[in-house]
């Protein structure tokens, strides 16, 4: 049954010296769909060629058709790491077309979200960084803690990993007690953990030993690759969103852009290590500013806005506004302002844009999202070439890539 | 003193007078249209000089305009200056039958793959590129799937029978 005729090798591949390995799409090193050819010299990468797209769903071209509430849950499935930040992104570019102002409650309160998902999807890439660099037991331990964030988000919004939180003007709901109860409980649980998580790692022999001075990037090469996030930051440039261009209020917290220094893969864990703390501070802020609503103002949790922000469903049945702003919305009947508009915030990898074009009709003419990881993965050639093949998995996996953002 | 979009827009004016168009500002970011055999003109005239040093290549996007006669296609380009905080918006217009476009890979590394994937989605070509080809759709696909001759399905039609779905 020796039937080799069908086998045919690439001319040449016989007497090559090199090796060719095909990492991916769906290996277990590289957390995510998309593949790498690489081309090895013994354990040396001479030349890598990255495939992605294999969880491509066209969520640009679905947007075109959808009214702008149904988009919200194409933005989870981008970074789903971090939806809320994506949620909230997408509908404060809704907000700024529209010309939604939001009041400064539903701000903090989406900061105090936002700023859990940043350390829920920092706290995923820090630990999977260990298991690459055989820790395994980092990763698993703050798994449990990332659920208190998900506790969160359930009470929250009812679901917890494409959350869907939120509506254009706010939150579909004020945050219960139970909600500000299980904040409370990670505040006080989690600053303990992500201290042995730190202690675990930072000063590892084995871990400093891998991760220092691989994977490293220059800040002008990042800067003309359009890094943004913690890897670019990584590498001595502090550029953050939130700082920038401030957007739902994060100009009344005071936190520091940590930096590193060499763009390397421990500048990066470093980084997003004390990004950690910096958001544990912004949530402490925004808690306590949160808390000094009173009265009335204490049960605000939406902006103003019939057209876009569904109504009280008790209003539905015995009000008559309430009830055809609800078809309205359900139906997407709603027109839009025609106008352009550009709004990027934060995201757990970098600047998340949105970029939506609007002819006046019910649906975007035109969404664009700039997606952080989509545009860095394509360093990771320049990164890791001529490094150890070992040196590469923990370079992919520091930089966070998300196959889902990547591919959109 | 900050860089503002009235600064942006006169140094620009200066540089190369007319040809650059439909000057406006939307929501705080000022936008233009330059014609294409200028784009990279432009794009190294923003980056290069010392006032402006748009340096920064936020986004590079695509978008179909099917009613523009003979220029259908246009690449829109986002750019950033980090030190003063000023963002940018400028479009490249391009009949849909010679989509051709300089590639700004030469200036920005990070414009590669944002291009690989505006041609993926609406065939543009842009002149120059290192690798163009497309990045998140299948290679063998033969049509470009943004552009606004393939609507998605409606959702309200009917002669569907599809009775594991119900609609």
């Amino acid at each position: 049954m020796s039937d080799h005729i069908n086998i045919k090798l690439p001319e040449g591949s016989i007497e090559k010296q090199t090796t060719t390995l095909n990492l991916g799409p769906t290996h277990p090193a590289t957390h995510g769909v998309f593949q790498n050819i690489l081309e090895l010299d013994g354990e040396r990468i001479i030349k890598t060629e990255s495939t992605v797209g294999y969880i491509h769903r066209a969520f640009e071209k679905i947007a075109e058709r959808r009214p702008l509430y149904q988009i919200t849950t194409l933005t989870d499935r981008l970074n789903y790491c971090s939806s809320p930040i994506n949620n909230m992104g997408w509908h404060l570019t809704c907000e700024k077309l529209l010309g939604v102002k939001t009041p400064k409650r539903v701000d903090y309160l989406r900061v105090i979200i936002m700023e859990l998902a940043r350390i829920s999807d920092h706290l995923i890439c820090n630990s999977i960084v260990g298991v690459d660099t055989g820790a395994y037991t980092g990763f698993l331990y703050v798994m449990q803690y990332r659920e208190l964030i998900y506790e969160i988000y359930e009470e929250v919004c009812g679901s917890r990993l494409t959350t869907n939180m939120g509506r254009i003007g706010g939150f579909e709901r004020n945050f219960s007690d139970t909600a500000f109860i299980r904040l409370e409980k990670f505040l006080a649980e989690y600053p303990k953990v992500q201290q042995e998580l730190e202690d675990l790692f930072a000063r590892n022999r084995i871990f400093v030993e891998r991760t220092k001075g691989t994977g490293a990037i220059s800040a002008e090469r990042a800067l003309n690759y359009s890094f943004t996030g913690p890897n670019l930051r990584a590498a001595g440039v502090d550029y953050d969103v939130r700082v920038h261009s401030p957007y739902s209020s994060y100009e009344d917290f005071d936190f520091i852009i940590p930096v590193g220094t060499s763009g390397d893969n421990y500048d990066r864990f470093m980084v997003r290590n004390s990004e950690i703390w910096e958001s544990l501070s912004i949530i402490r802020q925004a808690y306590q500013k949160v808390q000094n609503f009173k009265g009335a103002e204490a049960d605000i949790f939406h902006a103003d806005a019939p057209e876009y922000y569904l109504p009280e469903k008790g209003d539905v049945y015995t009000k008559m506004e309430a009830l055809i702003w609800h078809f309205k919305i359900v139906m997407g009947e709603t027109e839009i302002p025609s106008g352009e508009v550009y709004m990027s915030v934060e995201g757990g990898n970098g600047e998340l844009g949105f970029y939506l074009i609007s002819d006046g009709g019910r649906s975007p003419y035109r969404l664009h999202f700039r997606r952080p990881c989509f545009i860095y993965y394509q360093a990771y050639e320049e990164i890791v070439r001529g490094s150890m093949l070992s040196d590469a998995i923990i370079t992919l996996s520091s930089m966070n890539l998300i196959a889902g953002e990547m591919d959109a | 003193m900050p860089l503002g979009n009235d600064v942006v827009k006169t140094k620009l004016l200066e540089q190369f007078g007319e040809v650059l168009t439909e000057w406006e500002e939307q929501y705080g970011m000022i936008s233009f249209t330059a014609p294409r055999e200028l784009n990279l003109k432009v794009l190294n005239f923003l980056y290069d000089s010392s006032e402006l040093s748009f340096k920064f290549l936020t986004d590079l996007t695509g978008v179909h305009y099917p009613d523009r006669k003979g220029e259908e296609l246009c690449v829109v380009y986002h750019l950033h200056n980090l030190v003063e905080n000023a963002r940018i918006r400028f479009k490249v217009y391009a009949p849909v039958e010679t989509p051709d476009i300089y590639t700004a890979s030469g200036l920005f590394s990070g414009a590669n793959w944002m291009e690989r994937e505006t041609y993926d989605f609406y065939g543009i070509n842009f002149v120059g590129h290192p690798n163009l080809k497309r990045v998140l759709n299948v290679d063998e696909m033969d049509y470009f799937p943004m552009r606004k001759e393939f609507p998605l399905e409606d959702q309200t039609r009917v002669d569907k029978d599809d009775e594991m779905f119900g609609r």
